[in-house]
Order: structure tokens, then C-alpha cells, then sequence
């Protein structure tokens, strides 16, 4: 699964077999920040350090969306 | 309107080692000395990138026959495109998949004909094909590339898609494709030989659906509809010019990949246009983009913008006219004639595909 700019498609977009979801910029942020290397639990404190929403909001942002990619098999948690 | 293609289907070689009845590749295969250089290749990939294009299918024929594999892939990665080798797995190494691999490649497709090593390899016409899959699909895991099996279902294999499935698991697969036979190229040469009854399509989507409960979040489980069957067309392509280009061997630029069998059309080639040129002013692309060319009941319906109509290749081949509604819609004119083809089937031995 990558995670691309395209200026042609106009945004941010996940691109997979088969597949290509337009991704905006909240998603983008979550996604760009599964290097394979930090925890669930360090994204969600990044994300609450860097935008003003609660942590509970962004957890559950993260959580739904996150185990709607590994459901597809995108993304290993 | 025009709009920008996201898939972009790269033929990169007829030639083959196995001889599968079902597929899709035309007749008149493209002879080796017409296929194009790699430097070829790797404009045609800057320019669809430019165009848009975000993925790039390496196909063919069997793309493991091409040398220049490695420079291909990277070449891909290089213009941006996130890249698919679509391979039978005979003809591609394990040194090669790990050059592959370093090279940038996203993605590995591997076909499977059957759940078992007998049927399986007299379905593709060469003894040990079912062991080299099963050797480089367990390399695509080893090299941390994911994986997709393409189950091709026809006649022969229905009632083992869950067999099927449970060797996608075994393999590590990530996905399979339940890729009912669609008939163009030498699929349709060999209908009589590969089509299913209309029980065995009814229980194979039973088992599907049954199957997709059970694996959710172990494995996607896509289908490919089986059209002879349905109520509806299917989105060909998702529109003619629309959303994907095709490149043949020798350089054409088709708008599907059977487009070579509809009678008058006119393909450009990227040795004399450029890609952007030709998705916007190849009169083959422009034939049947959009709406206006399409006859009733297709241009009053309003599914028009939801399937186009289906199948344009499909309505040439059934009806004569490139222009007619797909008959496999029971709305369409000629729909009786499906029901009549699909009740052809027969023991005759496969025609198996041979360049």
C-alpha cells in the first residue's frame, strides 16, 4: 500500500491492488505516520500533540480507520 | 468530458510458457522481434504518469520472459507508478523476484487453475506449473512483497473455491480473485469447453459469499461476475477511455484489452504518438467515449453512466455491432442469444494457447 501526492488526481490518494482510495488530509496524517516502526499508541499521542481535538476523538479517528484498512488486508496492526 | 486514467495495462511480451484455454490475449499473438525496448517502456511510464496514471499492471504473455524485467520495474517505481507483476510464475526466479524486490515492485499477482497439481497444470497445458507457483509465491512472502492469487474459475474447477482459497491462506496471499472466465481471445475460442451451467455459477456465488463471511479479515475474497449469467452488464472497464489504457507488445494502445477484435477501429502506437496524444485524439478511443454513440434501450437508460452499456468487444462479438447494447443485459434486444450460447458446452479437448 503507498501512500502518494498526485497533482492529477488532485490530492492525496492510497494506492493498492485493484485499488485506490482518495485519502484526505486527516487520513493522509494517520497513514503517513505507520512507518512500521512506532506504536498505535505513539500515533494517536503525535496526532493529539499536533492538532486541538481530544485524544478520545482521535482515537477512536485512528482506530476505525486503521482497522478498516487491516481488515482489508493493507495493513498489518 | 475527458478524464484521467488511473490504471495503465502493460503487455509486456506475448510469448508464454504455458497454454491456458482462458486467456484473454488475441489470436494473432504480437511476434518477439515487434515488441518494444525497454527505454520504449520507460517513456511509456513517465508519459502515463503525466497523464495521471497511478498503476501500472506488467503483464502479458508472461512478463517473466522479458530480460529487461528489472529495468522495467524500476522503471515504473522511477516515473512514480505503483507497480503489479501479474506472472504465471514460470519464467520468474527467485534471484530475479529479489531483484524485483530492491528494484521497487508493490505487488505480486500469481495465477492458480486449480487447487491441485494434476488439474492445475493439464488446465495451463505444462506439467509442474503448480509447483513453481506454489515455490514463488512462498518467495513473494520471504521478500516481504504482497501477494494477490487470481483463481481462474471455469467449467473444470466451480465447486473448489474453497480449496482454492484455502491455498491463497496457505500461501500467504493477501487477496484472491475469483476470476470467473470471461470470454475474448482464446477464452472465447475455447467457450464451448469452459462454460459453466447455470448451477454451478449459482453455487460457486454461494460459496463466495459464505466464504467472504468466513475470512473476513484473513484474506479479500474478489469476484469477477460471470456476465453469460447476469441480469446486468458489467462496467467494461469502467467506460471506454475512461478510467484504463492498454499497451500491447508491439506498442498499440488499445482502450481494453480486446479492443483488436472490433472490425474498423483504429489504434495509434506510442513509437508515433506520444500517450497523452493518443488517450485524448486516438480515433479507437474516441469511438465510443462517453454517450452519444450509444442506441436505445442504452442512451434513454438511466444505469447508462453505471455500466455504458457494457461490453464493447462483447456486443461486436455476439451481435455484429460494436454499438449494440451488451446482450448479456436483459434489457437488450439480442439477450436471447446468451442464453443460447452458454447452453454450448461441450468435452471437446482444450485448443490450449500457443504463440
Amino acid at each position: 500500500m503507498r501512500l502518494v501526492h498526485n497533482e492529477a488526481q488532485g490530492g492525496w490518494v492510497l494506492l493498492a491492488p485493484e485499488r485506490v482510495f482518495k485519502a484526505d488530509a486527516i487520513a493522509a496524517e494517520i497513514i503517513r505516520r505507520c512507518t512500521g516502526e512506532v506504536t498505535f499508541g505513539e500515533i494517536v499521542d503525535d496526532l493529539a500533540k499536533s492538532y486541538a481535538a481530544p485524544r478520545e476523538k482521535i482515537l477512536a479517528d485512528v482506530s476505525a480507520l486503521l482497522r478498516g484498512l487491516a481488515d482489508k488486508r493493507l495493513l498489518e496492526l | 468530458m475527458l478524464h484521467k486514467p488511473l490504471g495503465l495495462l502493460a503487455e509486456l511480451t506475448h510469448r508464454c510458457p504455458l497454454g491456458c484455454p482462458y486467456c484473454s490475449n488475441p489470436l494473432a499473438l504480437d511476434a518477439r522481434e515487434d515488441e518494444l525496448d525497454t527505454a520504449t517502456w520507460l517513456r511509456v511510464f513517465r508519459e502515463a504518469a503525466e497523464l495521471g496514471v497511478l498503476q501500472v499492471h506488467l503483464s502479458g504473455g508472461e512478463p517473466g520472459a522479458r530480460r529487461d524485467l528489472v529495468d522495467i520495474a524500476a522503471g515504473a517505481r522511477a516515473a512514480g507508478l505503483y507497480s503489479n507483476l501479474i506472472t504465471s510464475a514460470v519464467g520468474v526466479t527467485e534471484k530475479t523476484l529479489g531483484a524485483l524486490a530492491e528494484a521497487g515492485l508493490d505487488h505480486v499477482q500469481i495465477s492458480i487453475q486449480d487447487s491441485e497439481a494434476r488439474s492445475a497444470d493439464h488446465i495451463a497445458g505444462y506439467e509442474g506449473a503448480f509447483a513453481r507457483k506454489r515455490a514463488l509465491a512462498a518467495a513473494v512472502v520471504r521478500h516481504k512483497l504482497p501477494l494477490t492469487v487470481n483463481a481462474v474459475v471455469h467449467r473444470a474447477n466451480p465447486d473448489r473455491i474453497g480449496e482454492m482459497v484455502d491455498l491463497a491462506l496457505a500461501l500467504g496471499a493477501r487477496r484472491i480473485e475469483i476470476a470467473h472466465v470471461q470470454y475474448y481471445g482464446w477464452a472465447l475460442k475455447n467457450r464451448a469447453a469452459l462454460m459453466p451451467s447455470r448451477d454451478q455459477v449459482e453455487r460457486a456465488a454461494a460459496a463466495v459469499a459464505q466464504l467472504r463471511a468466513r475470512h473476513h479479515g484473513g484474506i479479500v475474497i474478489d469476484a469477477v461476475v460471470p456476465d453469460y449469467y447476469a441480469r446486468y452488464p458489467k462496467p467494461c472497464v469502467g467506460g471506454w477511455g475512461r478510467r484504463s489504457l492498454n499497451v500491447t507488445p508491439a506498442g498499440k494502445v488499445l482502450p481494453c484489452h480486446a479492443a483488436e477484435s472490433i472490425a474498423g477501429l483504429q489504434f495509434w502506437n506510442v513509437r508515433e504518438h506520444s500517450l497523452a496524444d493518443i488517450w485524448a485524439n486516438s480515433p479507437a478511443f474516441a469511438a465510443f467515449r462517453g454517450t452519444a454513440w450509444m442506441k436505445e434501450p442504452c442512451a434513454s437508460c438511466p444505469r447508462r453512466d453505471l455500466d455504458f452499456g457494457g461490453c464493447r468487444c462483447q456486443a461486436f462479438a455476439l451481435t455484429g455491432d460494436a454499438s449494440a447494447t451488451d446482450p448479456v443485459c436483459h434489457l437488450a434486444p439480442d439477450h436471447a442469444r446468451v442464453a443460447e450460447l452458454a447452453a454450448v458446452q461441450t468435452d471437446a479437448a482444450y485448443a490450449y494457447r500457443r504463440m
